[in-house]
């Protein structure tokens, strides 16, 4: 890969960023809606304000918010917040700042996402493999099949129906939550073993939802390569079918399986948050969802900034990788 | 080699339209199944919207948390919805969002597509690079940051389309560019501009036609992508949250806790809705891709 295209690539990384952050910038003060001034409109209702106080109030908070200079300024102040990961500070729980609340969310959206995408994927490719490989036998080809119509299901749906039927009918495994109520988190077995039980539904149903994709794209490519040349070169040169199927099936398709996992980021992670605030787990997802019913703005916008900026240098470096997996693409 | 002369009696007969269409529709199972479905839940929509009265999708216009019974077939949910009539209203609306979104989404596409790709230059390298952009963001948090900023007696079937449509003409776009692209080197249209067509007329009557299939898949695409988006939305609580939309009911499910209380009825009814209109519209995509991608085809 030669520098010009890794400067270009790090560039249009830059121009997301951008774009991202200047849609979430200007399209809140479009709206007729102040985040402060509803926020106090909220405390006045529970109590203890008089509207005189209030207006001053409001006018110093947004001071201090910086809302009162040009709006220029506070673009380019707001640009330069967005670089340091500065996306300012929560309305509900505030003195704690958004950065602070992502931090404490992430590692628990970290650690669903990454065992979820990892097993739906290889579980995916393999059975894609296998459903596409003529000389496996019928009945290993058709269990790809059920996976593919789950497609269509969305994974908070897949989540609703493993709740009713594991949850609340069989009584297998619990509703909701990261750990049972009244445990404190501690480093022990029990408690391990009790997260662990919290945590199976949410990536089930993500799993459950996401492997049909893989499948279907990855038969897509075994049928492609079947054609092949090299593929008919090695079955005359009389190698066993198994070393076919791993060494030049699987490996070949593998590659346009990891531009696929690079573009399915987004939805991946759009699935995953909305997976969790149905579960009521402490990741970003659930962030996001009290944020909403909270009207907590700040909140929301930082959480969407940052996941954004996230996927896009997560796919950048995806393709930074790719030229390590295949030679095809490195000597180019 | 002596030539073979056709008589009349001899010709093979030309079966019509609709056999054909049959014909197809039994080798390509999946557009039959999901077109069957669609036509199911088009009618239970359409029957439902003669029969039932539509005001008993809102609340208190039935007895609270009614589990199934023949009075109630579906039940009713905790702010005394009658689901039946919430269903069928919340099925039409999900139908309005989707044709709105995916209509205008898919015309937007076709004429960006269409002008990116016949005009070339940096009109071309504009939309692209837009495209490009725009496509890496995860366009539902875009949504959420959208919705979220409206005031919430704003948000209205309609407004909720509009935002969906927003951020949803990319792919439709390139899709329809990279087909333009490939139509315009080929042979017909080289012949038609020799033939001294003009540039309208030979997008309109040789290469639209051959687009059909694409621009329908694209619209079916585009019908799910909308529903998808405009459902993760209202179950996010940004929906018009009065109104019985399928992922509202889902939403106000949830946060009255209808698994922990028993009412187990009121969110499994709008998740199984959503399964058979998701899942019937992805295996009408993947039919009408067969049908306009000989190349996935299957050979049987």
């Amino acid at each position: 890969m030669t520098v010009r295209i890794i400067l270009k690539r790090l560039l249009f990384l830059v121009l997301v960023i951008w774009a991202a952050s200047t849609i979430v910038f200007f399209v809140p003060r479009l709206s007729p809606r102040s985040a402060i001034r509803e926020r106090f409109a909220e405390l006045a209702r529970t109590g203890g304000f008089s509207s005189g106080d209030m207006e001053k109030l409001i006018a110093s908070m947004e001071q201090q918010f910086g809302l009162d200079k040009p709006l220029l300024d506070q673009y380019f102040q707001y640009l330069n917040n967005v670089i340091h990961l500065d996306f300012g500070y929560s309305l509900s729980k505030y003195p704690a700042t958004v950065t602070q609340l992502i931090a404490q969310a992430l590692p628990w959206s970290i650690g669903l996402l990454l065992v979820t995408t990892i097993l739906s994927f290889a579980i995916g490719t393999v059975l894609g493999a296998i459903a596409a490989w003529p000389r496996a036998p019928g009945w290993l080809r058709s269990i790809a099949t059920p996976f593919i119509l789950l497609t269509g299901v969305p994974p908070v749906i897949m989540g609703i129906l493993l709740v009713f039927f594991i949850g609340f009918r069989l009584k297998w495994l619990p509703l909701g939550g990261a750990y049972s109520v009244g445990t404190v988190p501690t480093f022990s077995w029990a408690f391990s073993l009790d997260l662990m039980r919290h945590q199976i539904l949410p990536a089930l149903s993500l799993i459950l939802g996401s492997v049909g994709g893989w499948v279907l794209s990855m038969r897509g490519m075994g049928v492609t390569i079947q054609g092949e040349d090299y593929v008919n070169f090695a079955e005359h040169k009389g190698l066993t079918g198994r070393r076919i199927f791993r060494d030049y099936y699987l490996r070949n398709a593998l590659l346009p399986q990891a531009t696929a996992l690079a573009l399915a980021l987004g939805t991946v992670v759009t699935s995953a948050i909305i997976v969790e605030g149905l579960f009521g787990l402490p990741g970003v997802g659930t962030l996001l969802n009290l944020a909403i019913r909270a009207n907590d703005f700040p909140v929301i916008y930082g959480v969407v900034l940052f996941i954004t900026i996230a996927v896009a240098t997560l796919m950048t470096v995806l393709e930074f990788i790719y030229p390590l997996l295949d030679p095809r693409i490195r000597n180019q | 080699m002596a030539s073979i002369v056709l008589t009349a009696e001899q010709r093979v007969e030309q079966p019509g339209k609709l056999t054909l269409l049959l014909r197809y529709l039994r080798r390509n199972k999946g557009l039959a199944i999901g077109l069957f479905i669609l036509l199911c839940l088009a009618l239970f929509t359409l029957v439902g919207m003669a029969l039932i009265n539509p005001k008993h999708a809102y609340p208190l216009s039935a007895p609270l948390k009614q589990a199934p019974s023949l009075k109630y077939p579906f039940g009713t949910d905790f702010f005394g919805r009658n689901l039946l009539a919430a269903m069928v209203v919340g099925m039409w609306q999900t139908a309005l969002i989707g044709l709105l979104a995916g209509g205008i989404g898919t015309l937007i596409g076709v004429v960006l597509g269409f002008t990116s790709a016949y005009f070339g230059g940096w009109i071309d390298s504009a939309i692209r690079t837009i495209c490009q952009i725009l496509t890496p963001i995860p366009v539902l948090l875009i949504q959420v940051v959208i919705a979220g900023s409206l005031d919430k007696r704003d948000v209205t079937i309609l407004t909720m389309s509009f935002i969906v449509v927003l951020l949803a003409w990319m792919g439709p776009t390139l899709v329809i560019r990279a087909q333009v692209l490939t139509m315009k080197e080929r042979q017909f249209v080289a012949v038609a501009k020799l033939s001294g067509m003009s540039d309208f007329g030979i997008i309109f009557k040789e290469i639209l036609p051959n687009l059909l299939p694409f621009i329908a898949a694209a619209f079916v695409g585009q019908v799910f992508a909308a529903v998808f988006a405009s459902f993760y939305l209202a179950v996010l609580g940004l929906g018009p949250l009065r109104e019985p939309l399928l992922g509202n009911i889902i939403w106000a499910a949830q946060s009255q806790g209808a698994f922990f209380n028993g009412w187990w009825w009121w969110p499994l009814e709008p998740a199984f809705a959503m399964i058979l209109i998701l899942g019937s519209l992805a295996l009408v995509n993947m039919g009408l891709d067969e049908l306009a991608n000989p190349r996935v085809r299957r050979t049987e």
